[in-house]
């Protein structure tokens, strides 16, 4: 039996707001959550990356004392987003062994690694905090996020670099399917500001260095782009069968209607310049949707603002829509965002239903010149989607060839 | 100078408070924090940890078990400054 799935409930906290309104609110008026990072190490490490997107509010002026202590901030970010997506969709009623999370992150609790490593070396193996291992472990979000809402049908965490999110919620539409399950809370998390991740993207040449301008750094599609910007923060999504959601009488945001997950093969980092494998996610998200390529208006685009990336992501869209392509509008919000790696995916999926349950997609911020490389249309102010039934796409792709694609459709 | 009981109490509960939230008026001599408190086991292994560089004493690790109350701690503690 195929059961149809529904979004019920949006959660985030990211660089434009603490919430998902501030932040869906900041990103139609335009706002960059890039800023220059004033922390100490920045000069001590003489970091060639000084900028970044950090959240716009801090995890320890929500949540409790003992909370902040014994999560990563990752798992911070993640509690934080996931309590506002449970709230948002009225805090339903679900036999815990029905209930499951698919919560993602694309490096894990980086800080508290490194934070740990830093008091083995000053002070010796004494002083390593008990907690070290649970709060650094990949699936330590979406843990937290289980035993806060007593969730035992099953805690999940995708790991696929900044594809991971966007795995998460294609993975929830399969537990959906199976029939033993009737809610899951998908999304994902990221918390790695600090000075040795931003080293090491930095050198492999990821990043933008352009500290002069940090709001304009981002800038996809555009022939100055020069890397991603690194963000933080984390999406949650409540995702349950619409026979669910209509039981409970459940406001519903948008039809989750496809989710697929392909592999590259390729090369560690570099995209396949094809597109073959990014393609054929997107061919069969549509698939599953029943969908036809001419019915989708709006796609919410991977655009991490690298040169090579944008390109790939082009070149498998042309591949997939041809010449519809010049009648879908794209929107490319790590611009105005940054990117939030694991957690990019579960965000860009809230803008994504946020367009079709609004019928507005987001703006792409610096879009000065854009390549003639890249010759798509580019959401550049607040852009009023058509009426009717509407079909959006969300692509996330990541380090080691991962693609993964999200498909949603129009509810109200 | 070497801190009294009450004072050792006092910079106990707080860091009880701080790892599992619990109110600083709740830690009580004659309380149990296992039974009284429901402190798990790796609260109770970072609790000592932060008495340790709090009140620069050294707890040695077969003595942990024996700390069963708050008054097995603080009087460990104020003795062991």
């Amino acid at each position: 039996m195929t059961r149809k799935i529904v979004v019920t409930g949006l959660g985030a906290t990211t660089p434009l707001g603490g919430d998902v309104e501030t932040t869906w609110r900041a990103l139609l008026a335009g706002e960059s959550g890039i800023s220059t990072l004033e922390q100490e190490w920045v000069e001590r490490h003489q970091l060639p990356v000084k900028f970044a997107g950090q959240a716009k509010v801090k995890a320890k002026d929500i949540l409790s004392v003992p909370e902040t202590k014994r999560l990563d901030p990752a798992s911070q970010f993640a509690l934080i987003a996931a309590r506002e997506a449970w709230a948002d969709a009225g805090t339903p009623e679900v036999a815990p062994e029905r209930l499951a999370v698919e919560f993602a992150t694309g490096i894990g609790g980086v800080w508290t690694l490194l934070d740990a490593y830093d008091t083995l070396n000053a002070s010796g193996p004494r002083r390593v905090l008990p907690m070290t291992v649970p709060m650094l472990m990949a699936n330590g979000p979406a843990a937290a996020i289980g035993m806060d809402i007593a969730a035992r049908g099953g805690v999940r965490t995708a790991v696929s670099a900044c594809a991971s999110s966007t795995e998460a919620i294609a993975n929830a539409i399969a537990r959906l399917q199976s029939g033993a399950i009737d809610i899951v809370v998908a999304g994902g998390c990221e918390a790695a500001i600090h000075p040795l991740p931003i080293a090491a993207f930095a050198s492999m040449h990821a990043l933008s260095r352009n500290n002069e301008n940090p709001t304009g750094a981002s800038r996809p599609y555009d022939t100055a782009r020069d890397g991603f910007v690194m963000g933080e923060g984390a999406g949650a999504l409540v995702i349950e069968t619409e026979e669910h959601a209509l039981a409970r009488g459940a406001k519903i945001y948008a039809y989750l209607v496809g989710g697929s997950v392909t592999s590259d093969a390729h090369h560690i980092t570099a995209p396949d310049p094809e597109g073959t494998g990014a393609a054929r996610a997107m061919i069969e998200a549509l698939d599953q949707a029943g969908a036809k390529i001419e019915d989708v208006v709006h796609i919410n685009a991977h655009a991490t603002s690298t040169p090579v990336g944008d390109i790939a992501e082009y070149t498998a869209l042309k591949r997939v829509f041809g010449d519809h392509l010049n009648k879908i509008c794209v929107s490319a919000t790590k611009s105005s965002t940054g990117h939030l790696l694991g957690g990019a995916g579960a965000i860009e999926a809230i803008f994504t239903v946020l367009a079709l349950y609004e019928r507005t997609a987001p703006p792409t911020l610096n879009l000065q010149n854009q390549d003639p490389e890249i010759p798509i249309d580019v959401v550049t102010s607040p852009r009023k989607l058509p009426e009717g039934e509407i079909l959006a796409i969300s692509n996330s792709f990541g380090f080691g060839g991962h693609n993964a694609v999200v498909a949603f459709r129009s509810a109200n | 100078m070497a801190l009294s009981q009450a004072e050792v109490l006092t910079g106990l509960a707080e860091i009880v408070n701080e790892e599992t939230g619990i109110d600083t008026t709740q830690v009580q001599m004659e309380k149990s924090f296992v039974d009284d408190l429901d402190i798990d086991s790796i609260s109770m292994l970072t609790i000592v940890m932060n008495a340790e560089e709090k009140f620069g004493v050294t707890i040695p690790e077969e003595k942990v078990a024996d700390l069963k109350t708050v008054a097995d701690a603080v009087n460990f503690i104020t003795e062991a400054q």
